[in-house]
């Protein structure tokens, strides 16, 4: 069931080719070319070390990829973290579908949220692949703590396109990209890119 | 009196249909041409591009007064009776209280003085319609009740049905010969009365209890094989299924004393409408299958079914609101029959009107005066049928005071234009005047 | 998908879709805190018109751990008795503000007509004869979370087939499925016109336990016995009850289901109710899964064809 609605946040510019059931509609067309598939590689190493900085290493560090654009980004980081520090953080995901504050404007199936250990006392990083209005990331602070109370709750995006409705800031950020509302921004480990969104309607307009 | 003519129509009788205008007088037709000179200061009523036959007959009404004037009372019944192109109906005994005596048939016919629509009562068999004690069937007879019938419930007990047939054949000494015509609703109550629509593939799918057919052809059975025995005139209502059309052709074939009628319902509607849970399609004997609806019709065609019968059965609205098998069966039939018919039957013009006019008028014993020809001389009972103006059928705009059509939202074509009763214009330009 | 009414109105992808959803319940339901917020400030009723406190307290529970607030009107007992018409009832609940209508109903068909009349969803929770799509959800879930797949899976559906909304509704969710479904019932708890159903059709128990995967077991209603459509409850249970020796028949890892509450000395022995392939705990603890699955996604696209609209 694909969502007709464009989203006011996060997910609706992460609209990965292969599945996109219950986020945005219509097809991305890419204008600019952001970062490369190299340019991902190199940030999430440097947000690896940045989090491994923060934490003065990995001690009850765990990382939780917010589905679906986050998962990956989250894979990635602790793929790198292991290549650093040889440590094998525990990995969870999150879908914040219960926690939305507009459920019911679209129609979503949500993915099983997959949080295996403890968050009690952890330093959770949240990872997400686009931070915009911030409304995701406010929803997953209050899925996550409904397991449990953490010391930290710490937030790592790749793109972070501005546009924020709620006092909320990332902690790691592979990069900053000034958009406009309009623009979609697409991330996947094989780079990033600016263009539009476009639906199919509009499309046979064309 | 002012002469009317009704001008430019297609005259349609037993006689088959020609073009002609009609002259009426004081409550007669006296003239019939071909072209008629209007005399001075007469009336002229159009007809042209429509039918102009003698005034329909309802076998099979249920006016609900006295008791449930909240569903119908008997003005609004025979206002939509004339709004239909009726000019007769025949008032079931399905009343509170029943019309079981000489006393409620009085009454019944003192509330009907000046309906826009004669109201021919019928009685029932039995006491209260409880299938017990045998109705005065004599004195009713002398009042000149010729139709009995338990309206809603067939006689259960085999035995009282046989004293009942054997009684009826007694009387034709109080009517001049007239025979009394024994009309039953076929139900075996034993193997329907859980039920609440057709027993088929439906009921299954739905999760309805079901009514089997044999409900109604053991009882048919029976009373053939009771009719054989005593002579009896019966008459069925509304049969509903393939065996019961091929039951009254054999018992025809055989030379019995035997007429049926069928609704406009049953020939036109299945049981799959029972689909939507809408209790507007709830009705006894239930909405059959397609194959019962095909027989029902060769039934119509080849002569075995003798009367279209609307079975009218007005539900006040907020009865049909209850679930399916809370809500009471039955469905409105007089304003919509004869356009239902022609919108929905692919049979000539004289048929139809001989199904709902003379056919019915002879089994209601009212052929001396309904279902006449269109003739100088006869009474001038007459409808004029517009039957290619089309239009909708809306429950609520209805002269009924129940709403409660199965062609609700529906399209259908044909239109009563004029119905004329003992010469008075009581419907004009679709609009009842009286 | 405004209301949830029948399994047809699914077909397998909608089925999949709550299945799928029922997931990240069950989810849910493991947690120290089995709740989340999703339907904050969302008012749920359940109208039962026929008791049923399992399916109800079912109910109630999945609205709660979905944060919505519950209200229960027992129709049981209130003004339907004093001649109110349904629609009445339901305008009248409808007027107290709700968003979701669970229906239970003693007559087939109710929970469509109450959705015609009424803005808010409506969920079937058992009508008549003729629907339980929330029962053969979870049996669907149970099933599926034994890994079993349903492509060519043998399920014999025991008992009142007739009489059973059960029966209806998991025969279209099974067979939607891919599964093989085969019936097996005296012919007098078989229903008219049994084609219809789509499913094989037996009158011999002994004859389907081997070939059968999944045993479903139906409640037998003792008022049946005052239909004449079986003898005796005791005749029925030789006949078509699962004994200890027809266990000992069933294949290792077949289940045996039923939808509760058990007749234990009837449709089953009491020796084989504590069985290890009996799934009927599993079901009850589904039963909330899957209805917390149901109405969060029949609320949310309900919401969302308001908002387009």
């Amino acid at each position: 069931m694909v969502d007709a609605h464009m989203r006011s946040d996060s997910n609706a510019e992460t609209a990965t080719s292969s599945n996109p059931i219950g986020r945005s509609s219509g097809r991305f067309v890419a204008r600019t070319q952001v970062l490369s598939v190299d340019d991902v590689a190199r940030a999430t190493r440097r947000m690896a070390h940045e989090i491994i900085e923060r934490n003065h290493g990995l001690d009850r560090v765990v990382l939780i990829g917010m589905e679906r654009g986050g998962v990956p980004i989250a894979e990635a980081l602790a793929k790198a973290l292991l290549d650093i520090e040889g440590i094998d953080v525990p990995l969870g995901s999150v879908d914040v579908s219960f926690y939305r504050d507009d459920i019911g404007t679209a129609r979503i199936v949500p993915e099983v949220t997959r949080i295996s250990f403890p968050v009690e006392q952890a330093h959770v990083v949240l990872c997400d692949d686009v931070l915009f209005t911030g409304r995701t990331v406010r929803a997953a602070l209050d899925a996550v703590t409904d397991f449990g109370r953490p010391s930290t709750i710490q937030l790592a995006v790749m793109v972070d396109r501005g546009h924020r409705e709620l006092p909320i800031r990332p902690d790691y950020v592979g990069k900053n990209l000034p958009t406009s509302r309009g623009e979609s921004v697409n991330v996947s480990l094989d780079g990033v890119a600016l263009g539009t969104m476009v639906h199919d309607e509009e499309n046979i307009a064309e | 009196m002012t002469v009317q003519v009704l001008r430019g129509g297609t005259i349609v009788d037993q006689a088959g249909e020609r073009r002609g205008d009609v002259a009426i007088d004081d409550g007669v037709i006296i003239e019939v041409a071909e072209s008629i000179e209007p005399p001075l200061g007469s009336e002229v009523f159009d007809a042209s591009d429509a039918y102009v036959l003698p005034g329909l007959v309802d076998l099979h009404t249920h006016v609900r007064e006295p008791g449930r004037e909240e569903a119908e009372t008997i003005e609004t019944a025979a206002r939509g009776a004339a709004l239909g192109g009726y000019t007769a109906i025949v008032a079931m005994a399905s009343t509170t209280p029943t019309m079981d005596s000489p006393s409620i048939v009085r009454d019944v016919l003192a509330i009907a003085e000046g309906a826009p629509c004669e109201v021919v009562p019928s009685a029932a068999l039995t006491v209260g319609r409880n299938g017990e004690l045998l109705t005065p069937m004599g004195e009713l007879a002398a009042m000149g009740v010729r139709i009995f019938s338990d309206a809603g419930r067939g006689v259960q007990d085999p035995a009282l049905m046989w004293r009942i047939m054997e009684y009826a054949t007694g009387l034709e000494a109080i009517t001049g010969g007239q025979p009394i015509v024994l009309a039953q609703h076929c139900e075996v109550e034993a193997l329907s009365a859980a039920g609440h629509m057709h027993e088929g593939e439906w009921s299954n799918r739905l999760g309805m209890a079901g009514q089997p057919i044999e409900a109604e052809t053991l009882m048919m059975m029976r009373d053939i094989t009771l009719a054989r025995r005593t002579g009896a005139r019966l008459h069925f209502q509304h049969i509903s299924c393939a065996e019961s059309v091929e039951l009254v052709r054999q018992a025809k074939a055989e030379g019995l004393q035997i007429t049926a009628e069928a609704t406009p319902h049953h020939l036109t509607l299945t049981h799959a409408e029972c689909a939507s849970y809408d209790p507007v399609f709830k009705v006894n004997p239930p909405l059959r299958s397609d194959d019962d609806v095909a027989a029902l019709r060769a039934g119509l065609a080849d002569g075995t079914i003798d009367a279209i019968a609307t079975c009218h059965a007005p539900h006040e609205p907020h009865t049909k609101e209850f679930p399916f098998d809370q809500a009471p069966p039955g469905m409105l039939g007089l304003e919509s029959a004869v356009a239902v018919a022609l919108t929905e039957l692919d049979l000539p013009i004289t048929s139809i009107a001989g199904l709902l006019s003379w056919q019915p008028a002879a089994i209601a014993g009212i052929d001396d005066r309904h279902g006449r020809p269109i003739a100088a001389g006869e009474p001038a009972n007459v409808c004029v049928i517009d039957p290619n103006e089309t239009w909708t059928v809306r429950g609520t705009e209805m002269a009924s005071r129940s709403h409660n059509s199965p062609w609700e939202g529906r399209e259908l074509r044909g239109r009563v234009r004029h119905t004329i009763l003992q010469g008075e214009f009581v419907v004009t330009q679709g609009e009842a005047t009286r | 998908m405004k209301d949830l009414l029948t399994i047809d109105q699914l077909g397998a992808d909608g089925i999949n879709e709550i299945m799928k959803a029922a997931d990240s319940f069950a989810e849910v339901c493991q947690r120290p805190v089995p709740k989340v917020p999703a339907l904050r400030g969302r008012t749920v009723a359940s109208m039962f018109f026929e008791d049923s406190t399992r399916t109800r307290t079912s109910f109630e529970t999945a609205a709660r751990r979905l944060s919505a607030d519950t209200l229960n009107f027992s129709a049981a007992s209130s003004s339907v008795n004093k001649g109110e018409s349904l629609r009445d009832t339901v305008e009248t609940i409808e007027a107290m503000g709700v968003d979701a209508i669970i229906v239970r109903h003693r007559s087939s068909g109710a929970p469509q007509q109450i959705a015609k009349w009424a803005s808010a969803s409506v969920i079937n929770a058992g009508d008549g004869w003729h629907a339980h799509p929330t029962q053969a959800l979870l049996d669907v879930y149970t099933i599926r979370q034994e890994g079993r797949s349903f492509e060519g899976l043998r399920i014999a559906i025991v008992g009142d087939i007739r009489h059973s909304r059960v029966a209806r509704s998991n025969i279209e969710a099974f067979s939607a499925l891919g599964a093989e479904v085969t019936v097996v019932a005296p012919p007098t708890l078989l229903p008219p016109h049994v084609d219809a159903l789509g499913a094989k059709v037996s009158h011999d128990i002994d004859a389907v336990l081997a070939e059968t995967d999944v045993l479903y077991l139906l409640r037998m209603q003792r008022e049946r016995m005052d239909q004449a459509l079986v003898p005796s409850l005791g005749e029925y249970h030789r006949a078509f009850g699962l004994t200890p020796n027809r266990a000992s028949r069933l294949a290792d890892n077949a289940l045996i289901m039923h939808p509760g509450p058990m007749n234990r000395g009837v449709e089953i022995s009491p020796e084989v109710t504590d069985d290890p392939r009996v799934r009927v705990l599993n079901q009850v603890t589904n039963g909330v899964i899957v209805r917390m699955a149901v109405l969060y996604l029949v609320l949310s696209s309900a919401a969302a064809e308001r908002s387009a609209s």
